[in-house]
Parts: C-alpha cells; sequence; structure tokens
C-alpha cells in the first residue's frame, strides 16, 4: 500500500501490482477508487452549475448528501487541497474542485513536493533545456 | 470503400484549449508548440478527410468511475461538449456518421474486441482539444467525427498491446466499410507527464523520443511495453500514449512519416505531434 494511506484500516485483501514500489506515485486503481468513491462522486457533480451553486450555498449539507466521511468532509469544507491531493481521489475529478479554486496543476505538483509554484514550474522548464540540439542530433524533426 | 488517408498523433490537455481561447497560440510559451502543427493544418487542408476518428480518454464527464468502459465508441448523429465543471465556453457541436460507427462496431466486436457502444457521448477536453488544435475554432466543423474513448484513468487499463492490436482491427473495421469516404485516425494524449504524487512534474525527453521513434518504425516496441514500465518512465498520465497504438495499428505494417514534431514542456508535459500515412505494401 503506498505510504500516504497507510492509516486506512482495511480488511480487506486487494490485490498487490507492480507499480506499487514506484516511489511518489500513487496508481488510481481499484483500491484507491473504492476509497474515494464518494468524494470522486461529490467532485463529479461540479459538472453541473446548479450542483456547484447548491455546495457553495452549504457545503457541509452537500458533503453529507455524498455520504462523505468526517476526514473527507473537513478536507472538503476547509479546501484543504494539498490533504485533498493525499486522500487518493482522482486527480481529473480534483481538479473540477480545485482548479476553479485557483488551485493549478503545478500548485498541485509544488504542493506535493513541498516546494513554490515557481520552483516547480523552473525545474519543469529544466526538461527543456537543450532540446532543439537533441531534436537536431534525432534527427527528422520539425523545427520551423 | 473507406481509405485510411493518414494517422496524427498530438496533445490534448487543457492548456491548449486555454491558450487558443486566451488568444496565446503566438506567445514565446506557446509559439514553437502551436507552429509545430502548420504542416499538418495543410495536409488536412489538402486532403480534405470525411471522416475524424478520435482516440482519446474521457475525463470524468461522459463517464463516471460508476461505469468504466475500456473501449467505448460514440454512436450517434451529434456529439456535444458539455462544461467538465470548470464554466468554460463550450465547442460547436460536432457531427457524427452513426451508419459508420455502427459498422466499426459490428465489425470490432466480430473481431472479439468488445466494444462499449454509445448512443449519446458528451465529448470532453480530450476529445475537443484535438479537434480545435488540427481546425482551429469552427461553428461548423469541417469534418465528421467519431469518438473512440480508451479507459486511462481508472486502473486496470487495457495494455499498450491491447491498444495496438484493437488498431489493426480498426484498420478491417474501415477498411470494410462499402462508402467512398477518406478517413483520418487521431491518437491523443501523452507524452510523459505525472500531475500527483512527490514525482509530479515528470518529463522524460528520452523516453518520448523513443516513444515517436517506435511509433513510426517499430510499434511492437512500445506495444510490448507493460503498463507499470510505462508509468514508471512515462508518469500516470503518461500512459495515455497507449492510445497513439490505437491510430498506428490502423495505418498496417508500415507508414510514411510526413511530419514529426516535439516540444517540452507544455505545462506538465512533453507533446508530440505524428502525420503518418501508409506506406504501399
Amino acid at each position: 500500500m503506498p505510504r500516504l494511506f497507510q492509516h486506512w484500516e482495511t480488511k480487506m485483501n486487494w490485490k498487490k501490482h507492480d507499480y506499487d514500489d514506484i516511489e511518489g506515485t500513487y496508481v488510481f486503481d481499484g483500491e484507491m477508487a473504492h476509497r474515494s468513491y464518494a468524494l470522486n462522486k461529490l467532485f463529479y457533480s461540479f459538472n453541473e452549475a446548479r450542483c456547484r451553486e447548491e455546495f457553495d450555498a452549504d457545503p457541509a449539507a452537500y458533503c453529507d448528501k455524498f455520504g462523505l466521511s468526517d476526514d473527507e468532509k473537513a478536507m472538503v469544507v476547509s479546501q484543504d487541497f494539498l490533504g485533498i491531493l493525499r486522500s487518493g481521489t482522482n486527480i481529473y475529478y480534483m481538479a473540477k474542485f480545485c482548479v476553479p479554486r485557483g488551485l493549478s496543476v503545478q500548485d498541485a505538483g509544488a504542493a506535493f513536493q513541498g516546494i513554490t509554484t515557481e520552483e516547480f514550474k523552473g525545474k519543469l522548464s529544466e526538461k527543456g533545456e537543450g532540446l532543439l540540439e537533441r531534436l537536431e542530433k534525432e534527427g527528422g524533426y520539425w523545427n520551423g | 470503400m473507406a481509405k485510411i488517408i493518414g494517422g496524427i498523433t498530438t496533445s490534448h490537455i487543457p492548456a491548449v484549449g486555454n491558450a487558443i481561447t486566451d488568444g496565446l497560440t503566438q506567445d514565446p510559451y506557446w509559439k514553437r508548440f502551436f507552429d509545430g502543427y502548420g504542416p499538418v493544418h495543410d495536409w488536412l487542408e489538402e486532403n480534405k478527410p470525411d471522416v475524424m476518428i478520435i482516440v482519446y480518454n474521457d475525463h470524468g464527464l461522459n463517464f463516471f468511475l460508476d461505469k468504466v468502459p475500456t473501449f467505448a465508441i460514440g454512436c450517434a448523429d451529434r456529439y456535444e461538449n458539455a462544461d467538465e465543471g470548470w464554466g468554460l465556453e463550450l465547442s460547436a457541436p460536432f457531427t457524427g456518421d452513426a451508419a459508420f460507427s455502427w459498422h466499426i462496431a459490428e465489425s470490432l466486436i466480430e473481431q472479439e474486441f468488445d466494444m462499449c457502444t454509445c448512443q449519446e457521448m458528451r465529448v470532453d477536453h480530450g476529445f475537443v482539444n484535438p479537434m480545435r488544435v488540427l481546425y482551429g475554432d469552427r461553428k461548423d466543423w469541417p469534418v465528421k467525427t467519431i469518438p473512440f474513448a480508451v479507459n486511462t484513468v481508472q486502473h486496470p487499463l487495457p495494455s499498450a498491446r491491447r491498444c495496438h492490436a484493437i488498431g489493426k482491427a480498426l484498420k478491417v473495421a474501415i477498411e470494410s466499410y462499402p462508402d467512398d469516404l477518406k478517413v483520418v485516425v487521431a491518437g491523443t494524449g501523452g507524452l510523459s507527464h505525472q500531475l500527483q504524487g512527490e514525482r509530479a512534474g515528470i518529463i522524460n525527453v528520452d523516453y518520448d523520443l523513443a516513444v515517436m521513434d517506435s511509433v513510426i518504425n517499430d510499434p511492437d516496441w512500445f506495444a510490448a511495453q507493460p503498463t507499470d514500465e510505462i508509468i514508471r518512465q512515462a508518469g500516470t498520465e503518461g500512459i495515455e500514449s497507449i492510445m497513439w497504438l490505437v491510430m498506428r495499428g490502423a495505418l498496417g505494417a508500415s507508414v510514411n512519416c510526413l511530419h514529426k514534431h516535439y516540444h517540452a514542456p507544455i505545462s506538465n508535459t512533453g507533446a508530440g505531434v505524428l502525420l503518418l500515412e501508409s506506406a504501399a505494401a
């Protein structure tokens, strides 16, 4: 089990996978989808504007409607984005909640690593350094 | 007889759509990425396909996690974009070709690929952004479309090999349709990226270029990569690149590469564009 999720007590015998040991990586599989189903379902509802409005009017009541646990409800109501990220919620569903509230995918990545968004973006930019030379060497790539 | 005149690969990330909406395609950050589509635009203008089959993954618009089909095909006359929770402006609706879709579904199922058939299908950014980047924003799209959705979100996912195999079956399905249609298959998504976890921010240029080379010259190499290895190299969301193999399978044994373009970073991703056509047998 990924170490972030060890606090979950489980009596179920979830299958182990070859991807379980990839450091800093949480693969959204049946085990995770099962655990975070209520949260994902709540975030999915935000596809509809009237659901977003209903949530905004009374977040706690809306969480109750979806059967969230007390911990999950506390994270959603307080907009604890890092907590939600770490809860095993699917990133695409979470985005329906977090992105309109100002959390970009770069902010999310930075939060996971405990660095600033600018630092995170800097690390992304570094990946593009020397790219043109690399493509030249590879051969055949369009370059304007 | 319907004919596959080409295959395209493209990114489908939300940031690409936002850059188009915000008029930023010639902004220094975006210019090289968008300019790399120029030769594809010229080719589309010259060759005017009748139908574009877009291979993409739904990100929680048409499918929720209550029901997750591994492979699904739109079988409708019309497909609409809808609010994904961000309240963005919606694209113009897309015209489908229901008879062609049902033919493909029937052929694939006969070939033992058990498709989920969808008579209603809302298409999200994974489908819409490829259309926008290939054709620009339109009130009337100049091509009919068929959405072909692959589950790359909730594991277990289909393997890379399975995606390649269904692409080969898609070729049989398309080429057995009696109407004289010019068809393009677009494989979308990728390349390397990971949005979550302490490893977020992966861009693996070497692996991306190896994948692009494999898709052109040796698809069996990428098709043989196990899911966990692709995640290790390309990230949890980079696994989307398996959808390129559906397109590649549909083009037959060997291809001519008419255009290849790579740029990184684009948002959190490496982004690759390919324009391929089947090589004469």
